[in-house]
């Protein structure tokens, strides 16, 4: 059969050479291959400090986004947490009072909307469900903690600031060809 | 002897064992910066500026795990392992040449603890009791890799000693002398003794790597098979004392290394630059202390680079490969004292 790569060596039971035999050429070989490393420049990212440059579709933390006048976009439907395959999702729903019109956007919104990270597997099947642009994954990571409770994120966590300046930005998940992907999304799904 | 002289051995003492301590202490840290280094990696670095504080972390760590004695273990001899594995492991330093004479009032006091005339034959009396912590503690943990790590570390102990011992004894033909500051004393400037027995150094080296316990030759704790060896059972501060007296053993084996082969504490030119008595020693025992911090490299670097040994080929290395070399290098050296 002929070879990938032209590098692998044929190798056999073949009697070994004297320099072979007394095995000190290849111990200085690995040593010296070794001492190489040592001055090499260093795979590691320290991670808190310095970050690794993300995909702008990376798929991390959360967000559950307001629209332009701070309202929240989530009406409840519970679509995300049925197309959520790991089941992280859970939610309970409540109807808006007259004069929080502008806290919510709809007649419903989710008093209580929690994932659970340690269930979340991020394929982002929530985000392509939601009919009202509201939530999305970010470029964001989950921290890790030592109790698995606080990794059941709850809306204070996953809601997106007031503040302006402290608003999540998603146009990169939102481009044209993903707005019109979503209108037809009845469309796909039923094929 | 004096008053003084006792004082100053005493304090020598004090000195000697904390800076053997100390350096254990930062070898395990460094064993670990040089496997990141070599794996490409950074190492710890948490703890303290460049993670230097990670020693006495994983110090505090050991102390505070919960300590276990094994039901079925032999208590005594369970205790007994680790602190006559320690024991042995700073033992050797007491004969080891740290520096030369220093002159203080016109009075000299020697930097060597106590200067045996059999100091080689001191070494091997040690090492071959520092098999023992590692045979109790394996034994009666009652557990059959401990066992089977015990066992490995007795037979690789004793086919490797006796190669040791012949490396040795065609230094001692070359020398004379067993006295280890005798030994120095002859190897001024760049007489060094690995110019005179390469393949004694060789042999030497191999077999200090053996009865170290280090890579390729960790048979006694080879952790894939099992397990960790000698002490799978032990736990707490006790595995501590394990692990340290490793390390210890190597910092005084590259002592040893050092001494014998390395020209000690002599520093070749140092006498042509015209320092002071005194300041040559000081400097003399920095240089010593440089000669043996490079071997400890030595001993991590080739950890990281050669694979285990299996068993049979560690045998048939001791056996049939070091053992004739050993002979056939005492023979060479005779030859060439009697033509010479």
């Amino acid at each position: 059969m002929e070879s990938l790569t032209n590098r692998s060596k044929v190798t056999g039971n073949k009697k070994m050479s004297f320099l072979e035999w007394i095995y000190l050429p290849a111990v200085v070989k690995g040593l010296y291959i070794t001492i190489k490393h040592l001055f090499r420049k260093k795979a590691t990212i320290s991670y808190p400090e310095e970050k690794r440059e993300f995909s702008p579709v990376y798929r991390g933390l959360h967000v559950l986004k307001r629209d332009d006048a701070g309202r929240e976009r989530c009406t409840a439907c519970g679509l995300c947490a049925v197309a959520c395959p790991a089941e992280a999702i859970t939610m309970v729903a409540a109807e808006r009072k007259p004069g929080e019109e502008h806290l919510y956007r709809e007649e419903k919104y989710a008093k209580v909307y929690e994932i659970n990270m340690l269930r979340c597997i991020f394929c982002g099947d929530c985000e392509e469900a939601c009919p009202e642009e509201a939530i999305f994954l970010t470029n964001r990571l989950v921290p890790s903690e030592y109790q698995r409770n606080d990794l059941i994120y709850c809306k204070d966590i996953l809601l997106e600031p007031l503040d302006d300046a402290k608003r999540i930005d998603v146009s990169q998940r939102q481009t044209p060809a993903v707005k019109e992907f979503k209108k037809n999304k009845l469309l796909f799904h039923n094929k | 002897m004096e008053a003084n002289d006792l004082i100053f051995k005493i304090i020598l003492l004090f000195l000697v064992f904390i800076i053997t301590l100390l350096v254990a202490m930062y070898s395990t840290y460094a064993e670990r910066k040089v496997a990141a280094f070599i794996q490409d990696r950074i190492g710890p670095n948490r703890a303290g500026t460049f993670g230097l504080l990670q020693p006495l972390a994983d110090g505090v760590k050991m102390f505070m795990k919960e300590d276990i004695i094994p039901l079925h273990a032999n208590k005594a001899l369970f205790v007994m392992g680790p602190s006559i594995a320690m024991t042995t492991a700073c033992l050797t330093g007491v004969i080891i040449p740290w520096g030369g004479e220093l002159n203080i009032g016109g009075k000299i006091y020697s930097l060597q603890i106590t200067d045996l005339n059999i100091g080689v034959l001191y070494i091997f009396a040690m090492v071959a009791i520092g098999v023992y912590g590692i045979m109790l503690g394996g034994w009666a943990s009652n557990n059959k890799y401990a066992l089977l790590g015990s066992v490995r570390a007795a037979s690789q102990m004793i086919s490797y000693e006796l190669a040791m011992a012949l490396a040795i004894t065609a230094l001692i033909l070359k020398t004379g002398t067993l006295s280890l500051r005798d030994i120095v004393a002859q190897q001024q400037g760049w007489h060094w003794n690995i110019f005179y027995q390469p393949l004694g150094f060789l042999i030497f080296l191999v077999c200090a790597f053996a009865e170290t316990n280090r890579a390729p030759f960790d048979m006694p704790e080879c952790e894939s098979e099992l397990i960790g060896g000698y002490h799978t059972e032990y736990s707490s501060m006790r595995l501590g004392f394990y692990l340290f007296a490793e390390y210890i053993n190597m910092f005084i084996s590259s002592a040893v290394l050092a001494t014998l082969y390395f020209g000690g504490y002599h520093m070749p030119f140092i006498s042509h630059l015209g320092l002071s008595a005194n300041t040559v020693v000081m400097l003399g025992t920095l240089f010593f202390f440089i000669k043996i911090f490079l071997l400890i490299f030595f001993f991590m670097w080739v950890r990281w680079t050669i694979p285990r040994f299996r068993y049979d080929q560690l045998m048939k290395l001791g056996w049939k490969g070091l053992l004739p070399l050993a002979f056939i290098n005492i023979f060479i050296t005779g030859l060439v004292m009697i033509l010479l």
